[in-house]
């Protein structure tokens, strides 16, 4: 399939894609919680700052926390309620962050911006929107959407590229929004490009998605300056390089950025997130997510208010089943296992994964053969048996210069190795090593 | 602190991502080279007799039960089960004579596991392929019995030289290859039959476990080398496809070349130790005083690897050259 009509990277795996569990389930908004526990670090960079305090009552829309420093953005209270608490609550990373509490109630006061025309609209008035309405990339990182729409002046951009591979197994909330909302994905897009002051975007999908290919495609003929690339299905196809050479055959060097090839990349979800945001002057009060796994009683893929508990959103899709092991947030190549169902959805959830063992599948640890598989996945080009041994060994300079620190952590060698070993888990130890070791040396 | 829980009785794994994995595991690996090697097996027992197959038990026996016996001295957890001695105990076997004496190979099986895998700590820790370890032992060792090659399919035991032996010692030439495409010629077990490595080697390629660039790059060793002294004087020097067909060269470079272990991690590496036997071989050949070099070739390149590694690191995505 597609091998010869697909575009692609070098390197990558193959995962069970079990997407057959959702794929064919439409979007359902899942009603408001109780009690959602909003963190005040919703995107990369430095959390807000809380302008509410207890006992206030807010709507939907209201901002609760203004930014603080450049890389930041205001966040919204999504539902109805008062607020009862501002103090750390688990949070899906792992670690506990400062959020606001609301109890919610009944009501529909939802606080709008005044919707824009999406025809006449500025570049200026776009960019300013898409900060109010506190949009986050919804590919993970969470790095917040309005800065990658002012790239520096010096940085001559000529592509937008849309990111609808969802290489992660199990997600398919990417495609069910290209499929049900084609026309927001593309007027988002548009308006991302208009932002930059770009006239070229691309759409890039996986051959395994024919659907979501015919839908765009269609929906293209109407935006020109968009094109709809069909890339191979291949894990990690969906990260940035892998994604910005499959389409526009470019590489971004090792410590440098997409902008720095002339790119920036976003997600699916961001586009819609920046369509209702400038079109309708919704605030990013929803996180689009796809529950799913052999785990869980009734996958699905929801809408579901920023904010609500984990554990609200497992007990509307009927509970986790007793063979579940593992509970992870995001995907099942790159998510983050938990351990408190009361970590709250984020802006930029993407999934739950409930696993089974059998889907889990942890195998004992064997030795290293050699074998050289991990070469051959890994995408960047790394040597990971060499650099999980090197930081085992605690030989940081070894590992610098074997390039330790451009891996992006993607897993592929994990995935592949015969031995079971924990390649990417040892390197992203190396790395975080390697990084303190190059401080060090600055600052002395 | 915590608001909700959906069932507080939970007992969670949290290990960090990725959090599924490709079901091919080592073990799996190495049983499919064991099943690979049936085709040769099965070819020797047709040419050799059954007596081979004492052979094959007695070499796989020592293998498995020296493996055991160190792994219990040393204190460390007995992992006979990943069926790796059960692959060392088949290829040191299917590369020794026809009728070879059991208690030979029981020696030579000691050693390919104790000197050639265990000292060095153990599977994935070896420097020089194991098999070929035991092999290069019984031939220091025994250098008559390693060397007496019975016919083919002959009850009475007549022995003949290989037809490497007889180009190198009788200075002529095999007529046609057909007999060693089949595997109706002297030689070991299970390296006469061309046919038989083909179809084990092309299946192990076939599934991945091992890397094609190896025996790609030794067969193309082979014409481009074997080629150019051929071309230099064709009455003097043997084809390219002799080269190829002849003694242990098929059986070597899809079998113990491709040793996940004892080879080089980087393709491009694999491509520089494939080239590397395939040089050695025609130059031992050719000019050595051995008339077959496989095994030299093979032992001596593993010994390259860590070199070739060094030298072949990739070059990072999006990096300078």
């Amino acid at each position: 399939m597609g091998l010869f009509n697909s575009k692609t990277f070098r390197g990558g795996v193959h995962p069970f894609e079990n997407k057959e569990l959702t794929e064919d389930l439409a979007l359902e908004v899942m009603p408001d919680p109780k009690t959602v526990i909003i963190s005040l670090s919703q995107h990369i960079g430095k959390q807000a700052k809380p302008t509410v305090k207890k006992g206030i009552e807010v709507n939907a829309g209201s901002v609760i926390a203004e930014p603080e420093g450049f890389v930041s953005i205001p966040i919204h209270s999504s539902v109805n309620g008062k607020v009862t608490n501002v103090h750390p609550e688990p949070n899906t990373s792992g670690f506990p962050k400062d959020s606001i509490i609301i109890q919610s109630v009944e009501g529909d006061g939802l606080e709008k911006y005044p919707p824009l025309n999406p025809v006449s609209v500025t570049p200026e008035e776009i960019k300013e929107r898409v900060r109010l309405a506190g949009i986050v990339g919804q590919g993970g990182a969470a790095f917040p959407t309005f800065i990658k729409l002012s790239p520096p002046q010096d940085k001559k951009i000529d592509y937008v590229i849309l990111n609808g591979c969802e290489c992660e197994p199990y997600l398919t909330r990417d495609y069910r929004l290209m499929l049900e909302k084609p026309e927001d994905v593309l007027t988002g897009l548009n308006l991302i490009m208009k932002a930059i002051g770009v006239d070229r975007g691309i759409v890039g999908i996986e051959d395994n998605k024919p659907k979501a290919i015919e839908k765009l495609k269609e929906v293209a003929n109407k935006f020109p300056g968009i094109s709809v690339e069909v890339l191979e299905t291949k894990y990690p196809q969906g990260a940035e390089k892998m994604l910005i050479k499959a389409t526009t055959g470019r590489e971004v060097p090792p410590g440098k950025l997409p902008l720095d090839v002339g790119v920036v990349v976003q997600n699916i979800g961001t586009a819609v997130a920046v369509y209702d945001a400038v079109v309708k002057g919704e605030p990013q009060l929803y996180a689009a997510l796809t529950v799913t796994g052999r785990g869980i009683n009734n996958p699905k893929n929801l809408y579901v208010k920023v904010g609500t508990p984990i554990s609200d959103v497992l007990e509307y899709c009927g509970g986790v089943k007793d063979e579940a092991v593992k509970v992870v947030v995001g995907g099942p190549m790159m998510g983050v296992a938990q351990y408190d169902f009361s970590a709250p959805i984020m802006k930029a959830t993407s999934g739950i994964v409930v696993l089974t063992k059998e889907e889990a599948n942890a195998a004992e640890e064997t030795s290293c053969l050699s074998c050289g598989k991990c070469i051959d996945a890994c995408p960047l080009n790394l040597i990971p048996t060499k650099l999980a041994r090197f930081t085992m060994l605690d030989r940081l300079e070894d590992a610098e210069n074997y390039n330790i620190t451009v891996c992006m952590e993607c897993g592929t060698c994990t995935f592949e190795c015969p031995a079971n070993l924990p390649l990417v888990q040892w390197i992203r130890l190396g790395k975080k090593r390697v990084l303190e070791l190059q401080r060090e040396r600055k600052s002395a | 602190m915590a608001t909700t829980t959906a069932n507080p009785t939970y007992r969670l794994e949290l290990t960090s991502s990725p959090h599924v994995h490709s079901r091919w595991s080592t073990k799996q690996a190495m049983w499919m080279v064991v099943l690979s090697l049936l085709p040769p097996i099965v070819a020797a027992v047709l040419f050799f007799g059954f007596y081979q197959l004492l052979v094959i038990a007695v070499s796989v026996g020592f293998c498995v039960g020296t493996e055991a016996a160190i792994k219990v001295i040393r204190k460390r957890k007995v992992v006979i089960e990943d069926g790796s001695a059960v692959i060392t105990g088949l290829l040191l076997a299917l590369v020794l004579p026809p009728n070879f004496s059991l208690f030979f190979t029981a020696l030579g099986a000691v050693f390919a596991i104790g000197v050639g895998k265990e000292i060095f700590g153990g599977l994935g820790y070896n420097i020089f392929n194991p098999a070929l370890v035991g092999r290069a032992f019984l031939q220091a060792a025994f250098p008559v019995a390693m060397t007496s090659w019975v016919v083919p399919n002959f009850a009475d035991a007549v022995t003949k030289a290989t037809p490497l032996a007889i180009f190198k010692f009788e200075a002529a030439k095999v007529e046609s290859l057909s007999p060693m495409f089949f595997g109706n010629i002297t030689g070991s077990l299970g390296e006469t039959s061309a046919i038989a490595v083909l179809a084990g080697g092309i299946f192990l390629v076939a599934i991945g476990v091992a890397n094609w660039r190896i025996p790609t790059a030794m067969v193309l060793g082979a014409i481009i080398f074997g080629g150019i002294f051929y071309l230099i004087d064709p009455t003097k020097y043997p084809t390219p496809m002799f080269h190829i067909f002849a003694g242990g060269f098929l059986f070597g470079a899809f079998y113990m070349a491709t040793d996940w272990v004892t080879s080089p991690l980087t393709s491009k590496g694999m491509w520089i130790f494939g080239f590397g036997i395939s040089f050695v071989i025609v130059v031992i050949r050719l000019f050595g005083g051995l008339p077959e070099g496989v095994m030299y070739a093979i032992l001596l390149m593993n010994g390259f690897v860590p070199l070739i590694n060094r030298i072949t690191k990739p070059k990072v995505f999006g990096g300078a050259k």
